[in-house]
């Protein structure tokens, strides 16, 4: 038996907002829903959201969970945090915070709060009519766990977030490797290459301004074009957009001339005057942190 | 509630018969020499313990000397597998199915590693093997064909006998884990074609930490355990003399009790699963149930997840199990009812109800009638509602596909 806390059985026996939000359509009102989870894995859970257009405010969520225990009140207790918030304070709420609601969760049952901050996400992409590209690139990749259907990409991901060091963390956060175990050993081999891709990154960083700022000094090659606008990609995919996205919106590299960088910003990032300058600045300070600091950015 | 509970888990463990612990308890006080000593007082306990094995042999329809006692069921079927394969150090290739126990599962892919070849016999959607697929595993290098005489989750009975006799035409050895079955059907070992077979203690209303292993005259058995000359240098170690006497006791009481118990058992099974088929829509019995132990009764309660369904039995006081991942320690379902290819929507969903002598009409009364509540309020929470549903059907059909 599972040692849960009482907030997690609470919550279980007496579950607040469960069902559907049939959609009227109310003026002024939109219904969104959210899937994440899958029934192989034994957990599926489906939010639904009534947001109020004009605001973004949530009006109301629901929940439908196929689960366990701590699915179940993960669901509930998730659905009661974020009742009134807006989508962009809606799209902060972490997995932890949802553990933390109930008073923490088992190690091993820390999936199911992962699954309520993914369909939380689900359902406000949804809403925002922007396709799921952090969810979609889970799909790509090698297959890593075939007990569980979970990609290289996803482990990387769940590794990179929630800074996991060990294989067993990467089993309680995505359950990959928490059947056979056969993937264990190639779970091990991800971590290092993220732990790797990482250091090489920062050293890349200290060393790029170097490079591109003054060949003549030391013994490395100036950057070739071609690797100069890879690594613009590289930082704009792996620091910049994740940032956006979890915000509604993203930002795609449209050209490159010397040092003036050239992006399309997409979703809510486009739809605003003032957020667009905003976001100019906060992607070019990045930019010029990683890259070069003469680098300029500009919103095509 | 831990003294009222209603215990429909006996397949798991069962409560210790009275007179199992009062003819135990004198052993741990008073009776405490130890048997292989020469004085009298150690004397009187070997002959006491002599009883005991003459009583496990009997419900075994065995000889006392072809008894051996261990600490456990694991403790047997590995000693046996153990045995079976160094008494033939030339061949190479082991059978079991992919249902067994992780007493003898978990020793064979270990084997495996160590140069051995396993055959892991499948099993149909009712858990039973296809003796075809047997038959043409076994080869001259078999050593050993170990397979369980009945499934602990789904209560499956293996035909056993006939397994038993293509095995002997390839002249391997066979063990079988009877830890599920014995003391639920009758056993004969002089006319079985059984070489060893593993029992315990706990399931048979004995304590925790005894078993025993029987292990017909003529085989040749290699110790497990290495050491003294205890169990006829079959296994080492000092007796635990109160455990002994307790599954001598319960061995007694199972030989007594059988034929009588287990029409009960029956009774009561039939009327709990009959009920519930009845009150509660989309569910189904798993296993085969025109060969099944007289106890066990599994059922899939589609759409809905075991652990909360056992949470909330548990709040009646009712203790029950399941083949669901969240409650297996792993996060993959039932590896037994995966080899049976259930579907995911009842796989998760499954619970198992077992029986003992024991169980009471009122007790699955109480069962009967708080089940088809908790089965409707876990399905209210559910996004699954029927097979049809899209969201389920493209899960399965991504699972298909994978
Ligand atoms: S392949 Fe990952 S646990 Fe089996």
């Amino acid at each position: 038996m599972w040692d849960y806390t009482d907030k997690v059985l609470e919550l279980f026996y007496d579950p607040k907002n469960q069902g559907t939000i049939e959609d009227n359509h109310e003026p002024g009102v939109k219904v969104s829903v959210g899937d994440v989870g899958s029934i192989s894995c034994g957990d599926a859970l489906r939010l639904h959201l009534k947001v109020e257009e004009a605001t973004d405010k949530i009006l109301d969520a629901r929940f439908q969970t196929f689960g366990c225990t701590s699915a179940i009140a993960s669901s509930s207790a998730l659905t009661e945090m974020v009742k009134g918030l807006t989508l962009d304070e809606a799209l902060k709420v972490t997995n932890k915070e949802i553990a933390d609601y109930l008073g923490g969760l088992p190690e091993a049952k820390m999936h199911c709060s992962v699954m309520g901050q993914e369909a939380l996400e689900a359902a406000i992409y949804n809403y925002r009519g922007i396709p799921l590209e952090a969810h979609d690139d889970d799909d790509e990749g090698v297959l890593i766990c075939s007990c569980f259907g979970i990609t290289d990409a996803k482990i990387k991901k769940a590794v990179r977030h929630n800074n996991l060091f060990s294989a067993e963390q990467v089993t309680n956060y995505v359950k990959a490797g928490g059947g056979c175990g056969s993937c264990l050993a190639k779970i091990d081999d991800i971590i290092k290459e993220v732990k790797q891709e990482y250091e090489k990154e920062i050293a890349s960083t200290n060393s790029v301004p170097a490079n591109t700022k003054d060949s003549t000094l030391g013994q490395q090659k100036p950057l070739t074009n071609v690797q100069r606008i890879a690594l613009i990609q590289k930082v704009l995919d792996e620091e910049v957009r994740p940032v956006l996205i979890a915000d509604g919106g993203d930002v795609e590299l449209y050209d490159i001339e010397g040092d003036k960088i050239k992006v399309i910003l997409k979703g809510a990032c486009g739809s605003c005057s003032s957020s667009t300058a905003t976001l100019k600045v906060a992607i070019e300070s990045r930019l010029r942190d990683r890259i070069s600091k003469d680098i300029i950015v500009e919103a095509v | 509630m831990l003294k009222n509970c209603i215990y429909l888990d006996n397949n798991a463990t069962t409560k210790v018969d009275p007179q199992v612990i009062e003819a135990m308890l004198p052993y741990l006080s008073d009776y405490y020499a130890n048997p292989s000593s020469m004085h009298t007082f150690g004397g009187q306990l070997a002959k006491d313990v002599k009883k005991a094995r003459e009583n496990v042999a009997a419900l075994l329809g065995a000889e006392e000397s072809e008894i051996i006692f261990t600490s456990c069921g694991t403790e047997g079927d590995n000693a046996a597998i153990k045995a079976a394969l160094l008494a033939q150090p030339e061949k190479r290739h082991i059978i079991t199915s992919q249902v067994e126990h992780p007493a003898v599962l978990n020793v064979c892919k270990l084997l495996e590693t160590q140069g051995y070849q396993v055959t892991y016999l499948s099993v149909n959607s009712k858990g039973q093997i296809d003796l075809n697929e047997l038959e043409a595993a076994l080869t001259g290098n078999t050593a050993l064909v170990t397979v369980m005489y009945a499934n602990n989750e789904t209560g499956t009975i293996f035909p056993i006998e006939e397994i038993g006799a293509r095995v002997k035409e390839y002249g391997a050895i066979f063990h079988v884990d009877a830890v599920q079955a014995v003391g639920k059907v009758p056993l004969n070992m002089k006319t079985s074609t059984i070489d060893m077979l593993t029992i315990s203690g706990h399931k048979i209303h004995a304590p925790k930490g005894i078993g025993a292993l029987y292990v017909r005259r003529g085989v040749r058995f290699r110790p497990f355990l290495i050491g003294g000359h205890q169990e006829r240098g079959r296994r080492g170690g000092t007796e635990n003399v109160p455990g002994i006497i307790a599954l001598g006791k319960a061995a007694e009481l199972e030989l007594l009790n059988l034929q009588e118990a287990t029409k009960r058992e029956i009774k009561l099974r039939d009327r709990l699963e009959k009920a519930l088929l009845e009150k509660i829509p989309d569910c189904e019995v798993n296993g085969d149930v025109k060969n099944r132990l007289p106890n066990t009764s599994n059922i899939g309660f589609k759409y809905i997840e075991g652990e909360a369904i056992l949470l909330l039995l548990n709040k009646h006081g009712i203790c029950a199990s399941s083949g669901s991942a969240c409650t297996s320690g792993s996060l993959e379902p039932s590896h037994v009812l995966r080899a049976m290819g259930l579907p995911y929507t009842t796989l998760h969903g499954s619970i198992r109800f077992s029986l003992c002598r024991y169980t009471t009409e009122e007790e699955v009364d109480q069962v009967i009638a708080v089940m088809p509540e908790i089965v409707e309020k876990l399905r209210a929470l559910s996004p699954f509602k029927n097979d049809d549903a899209g969201w389920l059907k493209q899960q399965e059909q991504t699972l298909v596909n994978r």
